[in-house]
Order: C-alpha cells, then structure tokens, then sequence
C-alpha cells in the first residue's frame, strides 16, 4: 500500500454465459509487472469500487484479460463495462499455481463453473510445454450448460482428457451428467504421479479434492484456489483470513493438506 | 553512546519544559488528559492538560475516574483510545480518480500530511502494541506507507507503570510494567516525601538530545531506587492474567470449544473490543463519489472481524453466528496472530474487558477454554489426526 490502480483500457467484451463476461484490457499507459497463473489483481470500477479478480489470460504484451461473474454492485458495474472504457488495475498479487510442481508428472486440472477462468492460463501454459508434462487431463462441470466458460478453449484442447459435465442438462446437451468429480474415473492419471490444480465453488473443491485424496493423489500435489473477502490485497485489512492464513498472501492457491483442515471448521 | 547515558530526574516544571521544547521544536505532542469523564488521548500544548491528580478505577465492562490525592499524572491506566487513533487512523484517503467526458479515468494517490507527533505518557503495553503494529503494517512484503510515514516521524515518550489497572494482565502475555526499548524517552513517576518528580532515561539520540534542552539533574540513588521498587511492585498487582499455557497451542485446539456457545450468548458483536484494542488493525475500504459522479475517493476506515460484513462473500457472510465472529478475533489474537505475524496480538492492556458493554472478560474466556480442554485432550487429539492421514495417505 498504497499501490494506486493503474488505467487499463477494455479492448474486447465477450459474454461468456447469461451473467458472466470476460474483459480483454490493455494498459492505458505503463503496464503492470507480469501477472503468473493462478495470482489476481484488484480491479477497479470506477465510482464502485474494487474487486479481486485471477487472471484468465496473460500476455507477455501486458494486457491481460479477466473473467467476472455479475454478483455485486462492482462486479456488476464491470460486466457492463464496454469496449473503450477504463477500469483500474492493482497487481499482481497473491501466489501462483506453481505448475512446476508438475514437470514429468500427469497434470489433472479440475474447475467448477467460473472456477475454470483462473485455470484457463494454467492448461495453456502446460499445453505450450507438452513434453514437460506426461499426460493433462482437464475436467470442467457446471450447473447447467448455459453456465459453461470458455467453450471454445475446451473444444480446442488436445489434452490427454478433457471431460465436462453439467448439474442440469437441456434439451440440447449432449454431454455428460453430473458432479464433475463423476469424470475422475475416466480421466488418464497415475494418481501417486499426478499434480492437481482444482478452481470452483468450496463445496466442489472439497468433493473434488476428498475424491483425489481417495484415488491416491498426494495431498500436497493437490493445489485448490480458494477465495476470500478482500479489501487490499496487502496483508493488511484483514478481511481474508482463513485460520493462520492471509489468503491475498499465503493464497489464493493453497495445497490441500494446508486447507483441508481448515475448510472442516463450519465458519472459520 | 548518549543513548545509555545515565538516568536523570525532571520535577514538574521539567516535564512543563520538555513539553515546551517539543512544541517549539513544531511537534504535535498528544498525551492524555481528562474529557468527558475519562482519560483520553489529545493534543496538547502544556504538560498542564496532563491527568494530574486522577486515577481510573476499572472493572469487566467498567471505567471511572477517581481523584487521587498524590497528584500523580500517569497513575491511570489503559483509557479508550490507543495511539492507532493517530497511527493508524480510523479514516484515511488512499486515493482518488477522475473521470474525463471521453471515459478516460485517471487515479491519484493520497500523500498524507503527516504531523511530527511526540506521544507523552505510552504505557509500556501500548509501546509493545505499537510494535506490533509496525509487523503488521510495516513487516510484510508490502507497507502502509501512511502509517510508515506516521510513526517513523513519531516520538515515543513512555510512562512506565506504576499503579497497574484491576482489567491489567500484562505480565501474562509476555511484557510488564517496564518499558522495553523502543522509546525515545522513558519516564518513571515518583511522588514520596521528596517530591513530585520523574526518573528519565533516553533510549534514542533524539531523546538524549531533547533532555539535554530542560532543566534537570542527574537521578540519585533514592529516586531510581524508589521508580524500581514502584515498576517492580506493579508486575505483581496485575488484576488479572492469562492462564500460564502455550495460548497458540490452546487456541488452534479450542476451535470446536463449547464455550464459545457460551460466550456467544453474551457478546453483543458490537465490535467495541475490536475499536479498543491497541493492535487491532483490521480496515475496509469505500468508494465516495460526488455530486458530479466524475470524481471519486477511495477512503479506508477500521473495520471490525465482528461485523458480518467482514467476511462477506456474493451469497453471505462466512462467519454468521456470534460464536464464529467472537473465535475468529480471540483466535486471531492469540494464535494465528504468530502464524502471520510472528508475534501475539495481545499485550494485555485489559481495553477490551473494561469497554466491552457486556463485560466480557478475554482471561476469564481463555480460562474457560482451558478448563474445557482439561490436560489429556491434548494427546488424544494428536493421535486422532495421525490415524486420519495414515488412512488418507
């Protein structure tokens, strides 16, 4: 503190489902530092407020882009913001996926819903780099498939896997039924070998990692994005702390043998 | 090294002095004085606003001023503010940003007109609340630089404790009636048959510099033997204390305790310990627009862990119940507190127990906690989460 947002210019709007956009923004004059996988920035709408947003693309241009959910008043302000206007940006901050974590081991990505945006840089980078990586599997559910992100990135992804699912089909769908954890069984992983990186709502992440734990995959290489109330992003508010960690810092990525323990506690 | 220079005693008319010089030197000197029915905090311009003559008389949920006959000035202890108030202030404009006609928006960050403070009369708790504070605002990767900017040009005058308050436990959490270092100055106040005077020793240069500047002598044998004697005595007539336990440990135990049921029923989660508190550092932010809606202010204010607000998230708050707010702050403060920080959030200045309007009481609740964990808890709990990640693994 006291970073001040820096002006980024929306270059593109996509809508990606009834309630949720993702914003395409470029600096309006100096850039950011580079954003990894995995961390947020604090996005600014002006006259609203601030929100933490992850990152769904990064680009070595520094523009970035970011995916937001219509659920408040700032969130809802940013989904109508159109091509041209500006918005705020304060970053990077938080931790990062560490996909390093899985050279020479399968990689499992696993998202619920919007979970899938943070993760989105994620498979990108691993699939830029296949022969680092034994196999990637990416797994995507949501509730309904009105609901699903990025459908065209997960049609387009030459992964070993990539298995979506949703709560509740339409006429249309085609697809499977169901918990995305209902796709672990069919996806091409050595559990003992494997990296997990899992975005979604905590009860999805809690299924979806008790599930992994139960295949065998190491709770250490099971590595969940978890979310918080945040107002600097600094370690300084206060606002995200789950138990011993300031999730703007120790997070928002955390292994699952950290957070497991502190997820099992109603209301901490 | 002046710093260590040797003790020296101010009479009254000394401290008048050093508060004239300190005034002359352009400081803001803020120290406490009676208002309102209380010891609070205020600037001040002579060391004649200071509470001479007063005490505190304080119980859980409890304060009032009582008239002492030995016109001490700093026989009181802890009052309701703490010197976050002018730290870490309760309102501060971090930034601005405008908007032009063509949507174009610009920010501006907020630099701080930073008063050159001298506090006068920081209690040793309060000074180790302070540095506190600096861990948390100034020890991490990032800093508030408002606040950064705040106490690096801030003198710390403290007033060792000599009449400890009954909401007193100090000593329990790690610290005492002396002040450790970290002040500029430090004053004892001895009042007997030899007079009203203070017993000073500089632990900066700043301070050796600035005593250099008033009328005073050098400390004998009687009065640093009598300020000794009246620190020494305090640590022993702490009103209360905290159970002799590793608190981090009974805390990270206590997370399903029953008592905080109990504690729940009585906690209002007005968030007035939280206001009270000396380390307490918690802030929200707010998005203020005006008339034209082209310009606008990010202002920041304390934030209290007992709002439901606090852990908003879209859907709800995460912490709801009165018992889930109440464990997060006396966890936070006792326990996580080390994990973040690496160091307690309590220095017992009793604040919390005096202006809750409930009277609840952190050492009688920590008890409470102990109790209910009883001395064999401890291993039964470590052999059930081995068997549980045997069976994960």
């Amino acid at each position: 503190m006291t970073a001040v947002p820096v002006p980024h210019r929306v270059v593109a709007r996509r809508p990606e489902t009834a309630d949720t956009v993702t914003l395409r923004l470029e600096p309006v004059g100096a850039a950011l530092p580079d954003f990894a996988p995995g961390q947020f920035a604090m996005v600014h709408c002006f006259g609203r407020g601030e929100i933490p947003v992850s990152v769904s693309s990064v680009q070595t241009t520094g523009g970035l882009a970011h995916t937001i959910r219509s659920v408040g008043a700032v969130s809802e302000g940013l989904c109508a913001a159109r091509v041209g206007d500006v918005v705020g940006l304060r970053g990077p901050y938080g931790n990062t996926w560490e996909l390093e974590r899985a050279r020479g081991r399968d990689v499992l990505v696993v998202a619920g819903g919007i979970g899938l945006a943070p993760l989105r840089p994620l498979v990108l980078a691993a699939l830029a780099e296949p022969e680092a990586y034994r196999r990637i599997n990416v797994l995507a559910g949501a509730r309904t498939p009105g609901d699903l992100i990025a459908r065209k990135d997960l049609e387009s992804w030459a992964t070993a896997c990539t298995g979506v699912t949703v709560d509740q089909p339409d006429a249309d769908w085609r697809g499977d039924v169901g918990v995305v954890t209902q796709l672990l069984g069919r996806a091409h992983f050595d559990p003992h070998n494997t990296t997990a990186y899992v975005c979604g709502p905590e009860p999805m992440i809690r299924a979806t990692a008790r599930d992994l734990a139960h295949h065998g995959v190491p709770l250490a290489h099971i590595r969940v994005s978890l979310e918080r109330n945040m107002r600097c992003a600094t370690g300084h508010c206060g606002h995200c702390q789950l138990g011993p960690l300031l999730l703007c810092q120790a997070g928002p990525v955390v292994d699952w043998n950290q957070a497991r323990p502190l997820l099992s506690v109603r209301e901490l | 090294m002046t710093a260590t220079a040797a003790p020296v005693v101010l009479d009254r008319d000394g401290l008048g002095a050093l508060v004239a010089a300190l005034v002359a030197q352009g400081r803001t000197v803020v120290g406490p004085t009676v208002r309102d029915g209380a010891i609070v905090l205020a600037e001040m311009t002579s060391a004649d606003a200071l509470p001479y003559g007063w005490g505190v008389e304080l119980d859980a949920g409890r304060y009032r001023l009582v008239a002492r006959e030995d016109g001490a000035a700093f026989a009181h202890s802890a009052g309701p503010q703490s010197w976050k108030s002018y730290l870490h202030p309760q309102r501060e404009l971090l930034w601005s940003a405008d908007r032009t006609p063509e949507g174009d928006v610009s920010f501006t960050s907020h630099e701080p007109d930073v008063p050159a403070y001298a506090f006068l009369g920081v209690r040793p708790c309060d000074l180790r609340a302070i540095a506190i504070q600096d861990r948390v605002l100034t020890g991490g990767r990032f800093e508030d630089t408002g606040y950064g900017k705040r106490r690096r040009g801030a003198l710390l005058i403290a007033a060792e404790c000599t009449e400890p308050g009954a909401t007193c436990f100090c000593v329990s959490t790690g610290g005492g009636p002396a002040a450790d270092p970290g002040y500029d100055l430090a004053l004892t106040e001895v009042v007997d048959e030899d007079g009203h005077r203070f017993l000073v020793r500089a632990g900066s240069e700043e301070g050796a510099r600035l005593l250099e500047q008033v009328p005073h002598r050098a400390a004998d044998v009687a009065t640093e033997a009598t300020a000794r004697a009246s620190v020494d005595g305090a640590r022993d007539r702490m009103g209360r204390s905290l159970p002799p336990v590793d608190l981090r440990d009974l805390m990270g135990a206590s997370l399903d305790a029953e008592r905080w049921n109990d504690v729940a029923e009585r906690c209002l989660t007005c968030g007035n310990c939280t206001m009270v508190c000396p380390t307490c550092f918690c802030t929200t932010t707010e998005e203020v627009t005006d008339l034209t809606g082209d310009h606008a202010e990010r202002w920041q204010h304390w934030d209290s862990c007992f709002d439901l607000d606090f852990s908003y998230l879209h859907g709800g708050p995460v912490r709801s119940s009165a018992r889930s707010r109440y464990r997060q702050w006396l966890t936070h403060k006792l326990s996580t507190w080390h994990d973040q920080f690496d160091t307690t959030g309590c220095v017992g200045c009793g604040r919390c127990i005096a202006w809750c309007p409930a009277g609840i009481d952190i050492t009688e609740e920590v008890a409470a906690l102990h109790a209910e964990r009883g001395p064999e808890t401890e291993t039964e709990t470590e052999t059930e989460t081995e068997t549980e990640t045997e069976t994960e693994r």
